[in-house]
């Protein structure tokens, strides 16, 4: 005999429309961050002015963009990494220059702390001929080979197996080198992980894939597109794994780091899941009513770039002028990139056709 | 010339450019211990070690991802599917990643790949097994397309492939992996992709046909000239880069055409070439051209079905009795 009808079939977890209680809804719950002073993890005081640079620079840089997009500067689509800055600042200090880094189409902050001028980057969003891929990626297209940035992928999680097979060449060669694959907490529900996390796990991949748990693929909450907590997908894989919290930037160095010399020592592959919070919506589009402000304010309160600046200060690193410094300095460098962006020559049009294929006189069908 | 099997032409193209270059790769299903699904990389294991003859899992989307990867970062993997229509679930790597990242780095990244593996119906395996894939790929700028019909042209077009800096795919058939034929002994032998061949002269009628169409297309060829028809066969080998001026300039001798391809009808290879004919030779034409290929519908698994599926003989005979007008 059949079951009786119930009155209501739900799938999906319902969102903040449902939400009864008071509390502020959290997109992802942070780890406690690191106790590690400065020096303790090796990092002078140079390196820490330089962290803040770099994470200020992709601040100001993206936020400069944003204007630039709603003056109608630029078309196409624009995702901001804003509060995730400490994720791509701490992991590039912990890596080795010639680590591979792979990333998912927020790659603006990736792109800028491998080595992509604010002018190339701001051209490359503005679609010009110097942008950083010559005008032909666009946001989601960053990419800086030269510094092992191999760029900024737009299907969700079609470039987990390309991080796992930037790996393999350099076990093949025996290069010493690793790769890090980034993509968001979205890309965790793709298949293309798992079947990457199996062979990479068997094979003894040197990779290290991070998912940077924002709480929200696009505009869906963590909860209410994925079940269990997301790190633990590495136990079916029998693959080490770690969380940390992403708010803080030496958090993301200090466990990087240890992470990366058992990758390069051991040849296995790793998960980690990096917990951070982007301030902006999914893209410029998102009128970002799957969270609250209040949510939102409470991870402003911790920001990482004022945490840094703060820790800065009590520890004298550097005094509140010489931040100041490093800020005008960046601010103008974001000025002139707008400008330099803004002033230079579209790609031309026989350029339409270059890039396509390795060969100088390649064939395209008419 | 040596008497070669199709898949001794095959493993021996890949034998000579993994011995020329240590970035050579193979990985696939059942492509090491087991010596290959179709034995087409046979004894390459013994000689070259696990290190570059690597047995996937079922993984189509991982494994060809990791070969998109590896051949970005410097290496010159060779991914093997164990049919063109489980590769589906790698289309994302081969049409998403490997054709378009070149392009949107603005030309910082080379692809140098090759997917390879069998295409297209294999006989009664029903309607999932039985797809030809190679117009579809076509489609796709920043890709090229081979698609052979004899062991000659398979292991020349294969070590071009492994040698393009460029993602190709390179097509076989389980059909065809036994088909024995001449193959050059001459050291180191290359046949550029893009090069069309005149496999048959003649004055009557141009077949045009590829892969396994090409033996359906010498099979009616062979009946026809029983009646006095020459029929011009010619092979284009590569899809895409497609040869169209060696077409052409056999339209314009015969002025008459039926091309013969094992796709489906909508958008195919003989669609595409029937309309560059009337682009290039509307004017030599003296009937229209037609064509030969599977209905518009899945592969049926009982036999008596599967043969009014398929193109046959009679379907050619009776294409090239009407663009001739003898019927």
């Amino acid at each position: 005999m059949a079951k009786n009808k119930t009155a209501n079939v739900e799938f999906a977890p319902r969102g903040i429309s449902d939400e009864k209680v008071s509390a502020v809804q959290k997109g992802v719950d942070l780890p406690v961050a690191t106790k590690s002073k400065h020096k303790d993890m090796g990092l002078s005081d140079a390196d820490l002015k330089a962290m803040y640079e770099q994470m200020y620079l992709q601040r100001r840089f993206e936020e400069r963009a944003m204007q630039q997009y709603q003056k109608g500067k630029f078309g196409g689509f624009l995702h901001l990494y804003i509060g995730q800055e400490a994720v791509s600042t701490g992991t590039v200090f912990a890596l080795n220059d010639d680590d591979d880094i792979i990333t998912a189409y927020r790659d603006h902050g990736w792109g800028l702390c491998r080595g992509i001028s604010a002018n190339a980057g701001m051209a490359e969003l503005f679609g010009k001929g110097a942008g950083s891929s010559r005008g032909k990626g666009g946001s989601m297209h960053f990419a800086n080979v030269e510094q092992h940035f191999w760029g900024g992928y737009g299907i969700v999680g079609g470039h987990i197996p390309i991080g796992g097979g930037l790996a393999f060449a350099n076990k093949y060669e025996q290069n010493g080198r690793i790769s890090t694959c980034f993509f968001g907490d979205g890309a965790v529900d793709q298949g293309a992980l798992h079947e990457t996390f199996n062979i990479a796990q068997l094979w003894g991949l040197p990779a290290i894939f991070v998912v940077e748990n924002n709480g929200y693929s696009m505009g869906t909450a963590a909860k209410r597109h994925t079940v269990a907590e997301i790190v633990d997908r590495a136990k079916g894989y029998g693959m080490k794994s770690a969380v940390i919290n992403g708010m803080d930037v030496f958090s993301v160095y200090e466990k990087m780091k240890e992470i990366t010399d058992d990758v390069r020592k051991n040849s296995e592959p790793w998960f980690v899941e990096i917990r951070t919070y982007r301030y902006r919506g999914h893209s410029m589009s998102d009128p970002q009513k799957y969270r609250t402000k209040e949510e939102l304010e409470e991870y402003q309160k911790i920001d990482p770039i004022e945490r840094l600046k703060t820790y800065m200060l009590d520890y004298k690193v550097a005094t509140g002028s010489a931040i100041k410094k490093i800020e005008d300095k960046i601010e103008q460098e974001i000025l002139d990139a707008v400008e330099f962006a803004d002033n230079a020559e579209f790609p031309k049009p026989e350029e339409l056709y270059e890039d396509m294929f390795v060969e100088d006189n390649p064939y395209f069908h008419t | 010339m040596a008497v070669l099997q199709f898949r001794e032409a095959i493993k021996a193209a890949i034998d000579e450019e993994m011995a020329r270059d240590e970035k050579v790769l193979v990985m696939g299903e059942e492509v090491a211990e087991y010596n290959g699904a179709y034995k087409t990389t046979e004894g390459l294991l013994s000689k070259y070690g696990y290190k570059r003859v690597i047995d996937t899992p079922i993984s189509e989307l991982g494994f060809a991802g990791i070969g998109v990867g590896a051949a970005m970062n410097g290496l010159r993997p060779i991914v093997e599917f164990m049919t063109f229509n489980f590769a589906v679930l790698a289309a994302d790597q081969i049409i998403n990643h490997a054709s378009k990242v070149k392009y949107m780095t603005g030309g910082q990244i080379d692809c140098p790949i090759v997917f390879r593996g069998p295409n297209a119906s294999a006989g009664q395996l029903g309607a999932t097994h039985s797809v030809s894939y190679d117009s579809m790929y076509a489609h796709f700028p920043g890709l090229k397309v081979i698609y052979t019909s004899e062991p000659d042209d398979a292991k020349g077009l294969l070590k071009s492939a492994i040698r393009d800096d460029n993602p190709v795919l390179f097509m076989e058939s389980e059909q065809m992996y036994g088909l024995k034929g001449e193959v050059s002994e001459q050291e180191d032998y290359i046949i550029p992709i893009g090069k069309g061949k005149v496999k048959r002269e003649g004055r009557h009628v141009t077949l045009v046909a590829h892969g396994k169409m090409y033996h359906l297309a010498v099979q009616a060829a062979n009946q026809l000239a029983k009646d006095g028809v020459e029929c011009e066969i010619i092979d284009p080998r590569t899809v895409k880069p497609l040869d169209l001026p060696l077409i052409i300039e056999s339209i314009k001798k015969t002025n008459r055409c039926v091309v013969i391809d094992e796709a489906h009808p909508f958008g195919g290879l003989a669609a595409e070439i029937g309309f560059l004919i009337q682009r290039e030779a509307f004017d030599y034409l003296d009937a229209p051209v037609l064509r030969v290929t599977l209905p518009d519908v899945c592969a049926p698994f009982a036999k008596n079905l599967f043969d009014l599926w398929y193109p046959s003989v009679k379907q050619v005979v009776d294409a090239v009795n009407q663009v001739t007008y003898r019927n």
